[in-house]
Parts: structure tokens; sequence; C-alpha cells
């Protein structure tokens, strides 16, 4: 054994070295999960304390030093902030605006981004440049003038002013739907033409079917804008009962005299918790979506 | 689309296959075009003319002039202020978010037990509803029984009064963002991801450390994500609003009036909205002449594989 070992110095030297260098590599690999897992769980903390602030008496939420768990748990805080606001009917709200957004992305978006996928005519990178240029614009540049002009039509007070430009297409919903589009063979399009396939019909009838991912991010991302929207409703919304769930949790801050954080957490809670039952749902089509808006296009 | 009617039909028969195509194109178009017209490029216009302009809630816009600019610049005092807290808030914010998630992206990019797991924990924060975000916030910064300074005492620190005291409450805000780094997080992850393995490999051959492998593979390929990110978040900073709407109002003494937030108040609570839109039209200029600054930096470092593809 000695002699064969000794013969080939390499034979000899290669498992000392490797396990030398995994050591080092299992050592650092559990200090790299250690701080992942200190990091992670610092993030995941306020979630925590919100959901257990949101189950806690009043007393209770100025303990010193803080207590985690509730003792009694105080479910009666949310029926209660539901009573201080009218939360149920700001949900509702919320969820119109949310619905109808969604619906107006998914009739108009698809349109364009196929026309600038797929159909080619003079003009079309020029206006996909414009488009581009449009994700970046600075939306508070719009503020004002797209005030005057919703509250010259009169659409104060109505829900117009969320809604309707979703059915003028999103210019970054636009842009990812075309990305995928993009990645279906070209001669799939051209194919169905020389079977006298409409453009519509290829649309609706190859490319819809085949872009469920696509139509589902577009579609999370949708839902999440309406529903975390906050400067819209704030500024086109002035009757109480027309709030939407965003603004009138602030108002719940500003409306209360004593602050009960409990209460006030768990308006938090129920704001929070459709976004992370989604999320549970559809985390997949979560992530996909973020990590596709990084893409160059 | 109907084409029953025999007009069309013979009109539609009549053109070529390219004029079709155009005007279909355009066809598909069209809602977009009108939003882009109404929405987008009416508005950049108006707010242009608007800056000449007083206009109060009620009455008539009358031409006033450069009047508005002159005022700006020469007689607003908290001006000055309010854009020294946004380049502040801006200053601070995107590298911290950036380094942070693209850090954590490199450390979720390893082979690791639980990715799944960590990636969500990350995550998570960064769906979390604004609002709910920075109420949640406001509590955890509580000076007296606030999660945070618990934790400070804890380690044997005075926690501040986060949001009552000017020198805390910029840093407060910056921290609130941060929380949300996860979003850019998954960019970066997926960047990470599609950097082809056999680069390293052959690094590895040629004997290169894991620094070396870092810097001079990880680092080049990610530049054009890392600056996709830079742009998009620069200009998201730069209207930060609804952080300090909720949390401080602006205050205390306007350390968090942040640029935005005092448009705000001129066009939507007292109704200057020319002066307002002069407002929104120097930061339109201050964005885009930034954003040509970095878009011209980018030749200089930022790493395209292909050559012009871009």
């Amino acid at each position: 054994m000695r002699a064969v070992e000794s013969a080939s110095p390499l034979a000899q030297d290669s498992p000392s070295w490797r396990y030398r260098r995994s050591t080092r590599q299992v050592l650092r690999m559990s200090a790299v999960h250690l701080a992942l897992v200190a990091t992670g769980f610092l993030f995941l903390l306020p979630l925590l304390w919100m959901v257990s602030t949101s189950l806690k008496s009043l007393t209770q939420q100025a303990a010193w030093p803080p207590e985690w768990i509730p003792q009694p748990f105080v479910w009666r805080n949310y029926p209660d902030a539901a009573a201080f606001l009218p939360l149920v009917r700001y949900t509702l709200n919320s969820l119109t605006i949310t619905v109808l957004f969604v619906i107006g992305t998914l009739l108009s978006c698809p349109l364009i981004a196929y026309a600038f996928a797929r159909i080619r005519f003079p003009g079309r990178d020029f206006l996909f440049i414009v488009l581009i240029a449009t994700i970046m614009l600075p939306g508070v540049v719009r503020l004002i003038p797209t005030y005057l002009m919703f509250r010259q039509l009169g659409f104060l007070n109505t829900y117009l002013p969320m809604v309707l430009p979703a059915f003028f297409g999103s210019p970054l919903f636009i842009f990812l739907l075309r990305q995928y589009f993009r990645t279906f063979p070209e001669e799939l399009a051209d194919a169905a033409r020389m079977d006298g396939a409409s453009e519509i019909g290829i649309l609706y009838r190859i490319f819809m079917p085949m872009s469920g991912p696509a139509l589902a991010v577009i579609t999370i991302f949708a839902v999440q804008s309406q529903w975390n929207d906050f400067v819209d409703p704030l500024i086109y919304l002035n009757k109480e009962r027309m709030r939407t769930l965003a603004v009138g949790l602030y108002y719940f801050r500003a409306y209360q005299d004593t602050t009960n954080w409990g209460q006030m957490m768990a308006a938090a809670t129920m704001m929070t918790a459709p976004i992370l039952i989604l999320f549970a749902l559809f985390q997949r089509y979560f992530i996909q979506g973020v990590a596709l808006t990084g893409m160059k296009g | 689309m109907s084409v029953s009617a025999p007009s069309p039909a013979a009109w539609w028969a009549r053109l070529g296959q390219a004029r079709r195509r155009t005007f279909l194109g355009y066809l598909f178009l069209s809602p977009w075009l009108v939003g882009l017209l109404a929405f987008t490029l009416f508005p950049i216009l108006a707010v242009f003319g608007l800056g000449f302009m007083e206009y109060g809630i009620f009455g008539r816009p009358t031409w006033i002039g450069l009047q508005n600019y002159r005022d700006i610049f020469t007689n607003d005092r908290l001006f000055l202020t309010t854009l020294g807290n946004t380049l502040y808030f801006v200053a601070l914010s995107v590298p911290l978010s950036t380094v942070i998630g693209f850090l954590l992206a490199v450390a979720l990019n390893t082979r690791l037990i639980g990715q799944t797991l960590f990636r969500t924990a990350f995550y998570v924060p960064s769906i979390v509803p604004q609002v709910a975000a920075v109420l949640l916030f406001v509590w955890l910064f509580h000076p007296q029984i606030g999660l945070i300074n618990f934790a400070l005492d804890l380690l044997g620190l005075e926690g501040p009064n986060w949001l009552g005291r000017p020198q805390w409450a910029k840093p407060a805000i910056v921290i609130m963002g941060l929380w949300g780094v996860g979003g850019g997080m998954i960019i970066y992850l997926a960047g990470l991801q599609s950097i082809p393995q056999h680069l390293y490999e052959a690094a590895e051959i040629d004997g290169a450390t894991e620094m070396r492998r870092f810097l001079v593979i990880t680092i080049p390929l990610m530049t054009p994500t890392l600056f996709y990110n830079l742009i998009i978040g620069i200009i998201g900073s730069f209207q930060v609003f609804v952080t300090a709407y909720v949390a401080t109002q602006g205050g205390p003494l306007n350390s968090t009036l942040f640029y935005v937030l005092y448009l705000y108040r001129y066009g939507f609570e007292e109704f200057k909205l020319g002066y307002a839109s002069a407002l929104a039209w120097i930061l339109f200029l201050l964005v885009l002449a930034l954003t040509v600054v970095v878009f011209r930096s980018s030749s200089s470092w930022v790493y395209y594989e292909s050559g012009g593809e871009r």
C-alpha cells in the first residue's frame, strides 16, 4: 500500500487535499447557512410581529420587554377594527377596482403585445422604443394634468381614473407579454396564416392558450398594483364610502386618538393576507414575473 | 371582425398583403396609441404648459410666464430642503438596496439546503402592501415600546426616537424601503442563474480563485441587470411618497419632506396646480438628466456579450 501511494504522489496528495478543501467548504457553507437563517429571520420578524400584535390586548401591546405570544388572544381586534372604519366596505371597493383593472389589462395587453411581437409593419420598432421609454417615465409628471383631465370629464369620485387606463394597456405588461410571444417560433404564426387564420384567430386560438404563465404573471402584477395603489384613490376619491383599503388604512392611523396598535395591526393584516394567500397559491408566477422584469429587451 | 358587408370586404381584398398587415398592426395597437396620447403625451405637454400658469382649484388658468420657476428658485425656502431630502434618500437607498439585494442573491445562488425557503423569506416582505408595511414600521420604530428599540436595548444601545427626530427620520424611511429588497434580489438571482456554468468550470481549471471568478465572471455578466435595476431604482426613489406621507407627513421639521410629497401638498392641499406643475417639470428634467448620465456611463461599465444587440 505504502509503496503504491508514494509511487504515485498525485494519488496520495489528491484525497487529503480534497478532504481539507471540503472541510473548509463545509465550514464556509455552514457559516453562509447560519448567516442566511439569521437574516431571513430578521426579514420575517416584522410580519410575525404584525400578526402577534394584532391579537394583543391594549395592555399587552405596551409590555416591556415585548411579549411574542398574545395572552389572552384578543380576536376581537379584527371585528373592532372593521367597526372602527368600514373595512369590509373598503375591501369590496379595492376588490372592485382590482377586478375591473385586471379585466381591462387582459383585454388590451395581449392584443397590443401581439402586434409588437408578430405583425410586421412600418413604425413598429420605433413605437416599441416609445413603449419602453414610457415604462421609465416618472409617473408623478403625469399626476396633475391627468387629474385635471379626469376632473373635467366628471370622473372624480368614480373608479374610472383607476380602471379606465387599464383598457388602454400598461407598458410594462405589454412589454412582458411581447417578450413571451417572441419566444414562440415565427413559423407558428406563419403556418397558421397559410391555413387562412386571421391575426385575431392566431392570437386567441394559438398564442393565448400557450401563454398561461405570462398571463398569470401580468394578472398577479395587476392585482398587486391596484390592491396596493395609494396615490390615485387618495386624489380621486373624496367620499368616505368609496375609499379603498389602502387609503382606509391610512385614515385608520389619522383618526385614532389613543393608538390601539392591536386594531391597527389587525387592519394591516387584513390588507396583507389576501396578497400572501395569492402568493402561496401562485408562488411560481410571482417569482418568474419579477425575474422577467429584470431581463433586458 | 365582421367582413359581411360587401364594400369593406372588397376593399380588404384589394389591399396588398403588406398594407393589410400595416392596417392590422395599427388596429391592434390602437388602444395603446390612444392611451399614449391621452395618458402620457398630453399630460407631459400639459404639465409643461401649466408650469407657466397660475391655476387655483376653481379659477381659470392664467398665464404668468416664468413666475412659478422664479418663485421656486428664489423665494421657495423649502424647495432646496425638499430637494436635499430627496437626494439624501436616493443616495442612501439606491446603493444600499442594490448591494444588499445583490449580496443576498449571491448567497442564495450557492448550493443551499432549503434554498426555496430562504428565497421566500426574503421575498415575502416585498409584496406586503406598502401602506400596511409603513404602519407596521411606525409601530416597530415606536420610541418607547417598539421592537427595534427593544433589540437595540438588548445590544446595550439606546434607540433613538426614530420618526420624531429630524436626524433619524430619513434613515428610518430608508430602512422601511430596505425591507423590500427581496424584489430586486429575485431579479439578481435570475441573472446569476443565467450565467453559463461552463464559464466557471473553465476558470476553475485555469486555476482562478473563487474571488477572482466572482470578479471577472459574475460581476461583468451581471452588469446589465445591475444597470437596469439602477435606472429603475433611481427613478423610483426620486418619487418616494407613500412612506413619508403615511409615516411622518413630511416631519419632523420637514426632515422627510420629499419632493413628491411637497408637490402633492401644492397640488392637492393648497391647490396651486400651476406651481405644482412647474415642480413636476423640474423633477422630470432632473430624473431625465440623471438617467441620461447613467446611460452614458453605461458604455464604460456595462458588459454586453453580443455587442450591438441593444
